[in-house]
């Protein structure tokens, strides 16, 4: 058995982790500014890829980023040429738009559980919105920014379907683990079947496993 | 004009706050029973909440003018707010928490030289390294003050920050804010609903009922007779 789709899963979930701690930061942020026009139904739009069966979701993508899109187009003058979708970084953006809301909604826990007295004291204090997001608001929600974090690795992980539409079976050669999975199984190669579950599986567990302890352990510092 | 000079009306639901205030340097106490809107009016002069109609100036200068749309955004207020809870970052330890709200134009080294210094005079030094959730009640009182002096303010509000404690430590933390207003020479507004803190703590008692005020003058006038808000 090849370790290649585990690897490149990984690399997949790890990118995708990086680019929705990022939007994810900012659409929490966002959406917890209480006088935001449309928040219910912005909110409601974030949380749609929990709902919508994978294919719709990767059907939505195909169309936002297929060759003939816009977005496509930019994307292809700025990276000579090279395509989103049936690579690397269509992998990355159907994983990243799957676990979006999960980042989301864990992040939105973690400032929902600052005092807002905090983010008073420090507006009083002198420090403009800024600051107060960069040394009060993001210090205090790290423990749920981090959940997030983790819940978005290990649900990158595991995406089938919207990887599948979007950067197809392979990418440079090599398919994502839970694709190879799927090959595998219809193949009739159930070692590499149970070999592969079994390394996500304790690669996901071990990843969720430190979360809980280093979750656990920064709410007891900062209590 | 010297002090501070507010005139606040607001209306949410069933509340309604309309009233007038003239803080001259020195320490005001804003009395009143529960839900008469003393927290309230600290909120606005802090520019935490916006007042439906009023004007906020302080030596002077606009802070908030309804009629000519001024609204100087709280950050750039130069006040001091201690909170009822304190709002000590638990994430700081005291010289963070301290150095936090200091002039930026400071130097780092001389922003925690000054914060060691304060911590220091109000009996607090050891705690420098240690983050909040280790001190005692007083312990944190004294951190949340040093913090509150440390911005060097031109308005300090307190809103009823010694009320969860004993009569002894709530005597030194009195003695320690008349001394350190008196040295900043500014208004100070501090929200009680305690008579005995304003008859040690005050030079002025402003008594508001249901929004509005009902008595202005010196601690003698206006508390005479009184023993409790509830009498």
């Amino acid at each position: 058995m090849s370790w290649g789709p585990l690897w490149l899963s990984f690399q997949i979930a790890l990118t995708a982790t990086a680019v929705t701690l990022i939007v994810g930061t900012s659409l929490a942020l966002l959406l917890n500014w209480k006088r935001l026009p449309g928040r219910d139904l912005i909110d409601a739009l974030i949380s749609a890829p929990l709902v919508l069966p994978p294919t719709v979701l990767g059907y939505y993508l195909l169309v936002l980023v297929g060759n003939n899109s816009a977005v496509s187009d930019v994307w292809k003058s700025l990276f000579g040429g090279r395509t989103i979708i049936f690579n690397f970084e269509g992998a990355v953006l159907a994983a990243a738009v799957g676990s979006l809301p999960l980042v989301v909604r864990s992040i939105r826990i973690g400032l929902d559980s600052i005092d807002p007295n905090l983010i008073s004291a420090a507006r009083t204090l002198g420090a403009s919105p800024l600051r107060v997001i960069l040394t009060v608001v993001l210090p205090l929600a790290a423990p749920g920014i981090i959940a997030g974090a983790m819940l978005g690795f290990a649900r990158s992980l595991g995406d089938y379907g919207a990887t599948l539409m979007v950067a197809g079976s392979r990418i440079g050669g090599t398919s994502p683990a839970s694709i190879y999975i799927m090959d595998q199984m219809l193949g009739g190669h159930d070692e590499n079947v149970f070999g592969m579950a079994l390394a996500t599986t304790v690669l996901g567990v071990v990843l969720l496993y430190f979360a809980n302890k280093l979750t656990r352990r920064m709410h007891v510092h900062r209590i | 004009m010297s002090g501070l000079d507010a005139k606040l009306a607001l209306r949410r639901g069933e509340f309604q706050l309309d009233l007038e205030l003239h803080c001259p340097p020195g320490i005001t106490c804003v009395m009143g029973p529960s839900g008469s809107g003393k927290s309230t009016i600290l909120a606005l002069l802090a520019g935490l909440a916006q007042p439906d109609q009023g004007r906020i100036a302080l030596d002077g200068q606009v802070w908030f003018d309804r009629t000519t749309k001024v609204d100087v955004p709280t950050h750039r207020r130069r006040l001091a707010y201690v909170f009822q809870n304190l709002a000590l970052f638990p994430h700081m330890n005291a010289i963070h928490n301290v150095t936090y709200g200091m002039p930026r134009e400071l130097q780092k080294p001389e922003r925690v030289a000054r914060a060691e210094q304060l911590l220091g005079k109000l009996g607090v030094g050891h705690l420098a390294h240690r983050r909040p959730r280790t001190y005692s009640g007083g312990e944190a009182q004294r951190v949340a003050l040093a913090r509150a002096i440390a911005r060097s303010p031109q308005l300090v509000l307190l809103d009823e920050p010694f009320s969860a404690l004993d009569r002894e430590l709530k005597r030194q933390l009195i003695e320690l804010v008349r001394t350190e207003v008196a040295q900043l020479g500014v208004p100070l507004v501090h929200v009680t609903h305690s008579v005995a803190e304003a008859r040690a703590l005050a030079d002025q008692v402003v008594r508001i009922e249901r929004g509005a005020v009902v008595a202005t003058g010196a601690p003698a006038d206006v508390l005479a007779n009184i023993t409790s808000l509830d009498d």
